[in-house]
């Protein structure tokens, strides 16, 4: 138990400190952190196949090209808006937008806790999540979402390509 | 405390100092090696036949001054070198390097020569590999420097570019194992075929072992694919203003990869501790040779090829080896549902 509130406290700091930051690389950094220490609350749930692909997948794959980006762009500390209202729906331009998403993000919070039908997403009986039995749902019960994921992440990609050679 | 868990710690210690000292023990059999196929002596002063050549390294490193740029970010710039180090390290708690022991009846129970039986080993192995390209591209970054940040950057692109062919690679061997743990699939290859052959998969997959060592080579940046440090261009890449011993940490990050990348083709490929003559109990020693041999290979390797071109490094990469490996493993998935049934 110990270990879950070191953990959950390592994860909740690091995401509150990604949006604190003026530096991008270290949010991106801090980032990983967090990502990190979901893994290790994944570990405690005896998941440890998720956790080493939460590591993979996010802090290994995406978050190095998110740090390219970053670097390569070599963004600079980041500009802080000159608008003095207090409430962030009532600022001009970016900042209501954020302030909208904000707000909508946390109804749907709030309304997922209130309605939360259970975690668990094996279902019953299906024990610590080995790797065979994620496989098996994968490519039987989810066969129809996961395949569809992969086509939506190849127009994501042509999507891409097609907006980065407009210039050209 | 109970016995087997002073094992463990002892376990744990001794193999985090034979880590250390492997990375010794390589600096002087690549300097040897490279004077012998260039017929120089090598080092051979200090010590005899230069055998503390890398003691006397360490003793330099430690009296430089530890150097850092104006402009560099002091925190980043401190953390790099770490992270480096760090996941060096991680990588090798996963890695099984003998069959169960009691240690001369010393235990009641068996203990597993293996800091960590983790049931997903190879993935773990798989996930270290991918962070510690952090070290490299925040080393380059941090710096502040054109050629730190070159190499950094290439550094990246080259890992990522080959952790594809090195995942694939993998997984054609954890098909043909049928299991994600490094020992379990040490264990299915002993015995052998026919009285003759042994089981090694590296009889089974002889292009996902290529595949393997390819993309190893290049994941721990090492001759042929050592562009984050090509020295005629980049200096000395991302560790070109580290001095002193966060230099050595970079270093040591590089041996102690070059000895896990071995150790985990020994493991998957080679049969790991399996060998002829020996008893089981005194598996280490085959699984010693075969690391050494492959050892032996990586310095061959950088003293005999010259470097790549980095567009030939990216184009061999992602059209010839990525592809290749693709159709090796569909080929094996192939042929584990045909003979299996």
């Amino acid at each position: 138990m110990t270990l879950f509130y070191v953990f959950g406290a390592v994860a909740v700091v690091a995401s509150l400190l990604v949006i604190a930051q003026r530096n991008p690389i270290y949010s991106v950094l801090l980032l990983i952190a967090s990502f990190g220490a979901l893994s290790g609350l994944y570990v405690l749930l005896e998941a440890p196949f998720v956790a080493v692909i939460q590591i993979i997948v996010y802090a290994g794959a995406i978050m190095v090209l998110f740090l390219f980006v970053v670097m390569l762009l070599n963004a600079p500390h980041e500009q802080t808006e000159q608008d003095e209202r207090s409430f962030a729906l009532m600022r001009s331009g970016p900042m209501r937008f954020g302030g909208f998403l904000a707000v909508a993000l946390a109804l749907e919070l709030i309304w997922a806790l209130s309605n939360g039908r259970g975690l668990g997403v094996l279902g019953p009986g299906a024990g610590p999540a080995s790797v065979a039995s994620i496989g098996r749902s994968l490519f039987t019960d989810y066969a129809f979402a996961f395949e569809v994921t992969s086509v939506l992440i190849l127009v994501a990609m042509v999507g891409a390509v097609v907006l980065a050679r407009r210039g050209e | 405390m109970t016995p087997l868990l002073i094992a463990q710690i002892v376990l744990t210690l001794f193999v985090f100092v034979m880590l250390l000292n492997s990375a010794a023990i390589m600096v002087y059999v690549e300097r040897k090696v490279a004077a012998m196929l260039q017929q120089r002596l090598g080092p051979y002063l200090v010590g005899p036949k230069g055998l503390l050549q890398p003691l006397a390294d360490v003793v330099k490193l430690m009296f430089k001054e530890e150097l850092r740029p104006r402009a560099a970010d002091a925190l980043l710039f401190a953390l790099a070198p770490v992270i480096s180090a760090t996941c060096a390290f991680a990588a090798f708690a996963v890695v099984p390097f003998g069959a169960q022991t009691t240690l001369f009846g010393l235990l009641n129970t068996p203990l597993r020569l293996q800091v960590a039986d983790v049931n997903v080993a190879v993935l773990v192995i798989f996930a270290i590999a991918s962070m510690s390209v952090y070290g490299i591209v925040l080393a380059g970054w941090s710096s502040n420097s054109k050629y730190s940040l070159l190499g950094g950057l290439r550094s990246s692109a080259q890992m990522i570019s080959y952790e594809l062919s090195y995942g694939l690679a993998l997984a054609s061997v954890l098909i043909l194992g049928n299991s994600l743990s490094l020992s379990d699939i040490v264990n299915r290859q002993g015995g052998s075929w026919l009285g003759l052959l042994p089981r090694w998969f590296v009889f089974v997959q002889p292009i996902g072992f290529l595949i393997y060592m390819t993309a190893g080579i290049a994941e721990t940046n090492r001759a042929p694919f050592d562009f984050p440090e090509a020295e005629q261009e980049l200096v000395a890449g991302y560790h070109t203003e580290y001095s002193s011993m966060s230099f050595a940490m970079f270093f040591l990050a590089e041996y102690i990869n070059m000895v896990t990348v071995s150790a985990v083709a020994t493991d998957l490929f080679l049969g790991g501790w399996h060998g002829p003559f020996l008893p089981e109990s005194l598996g280490w020693i085959w699984f010693l040779v075969k690391v050494a041999a492959i050892l032996f290979f990586y310095v061959w390797m950088r003293w005999t090829l010259p470097r790549y071109r980095y567009d030939q490094l990216m184009r061999f990469g992602w059209k010839i080896l990525l592809p290749v490996s693709v159709l090796n493993l569909l080929a094996t998935a192939a042929g584990v549902l045909y003979f299996r049934g």
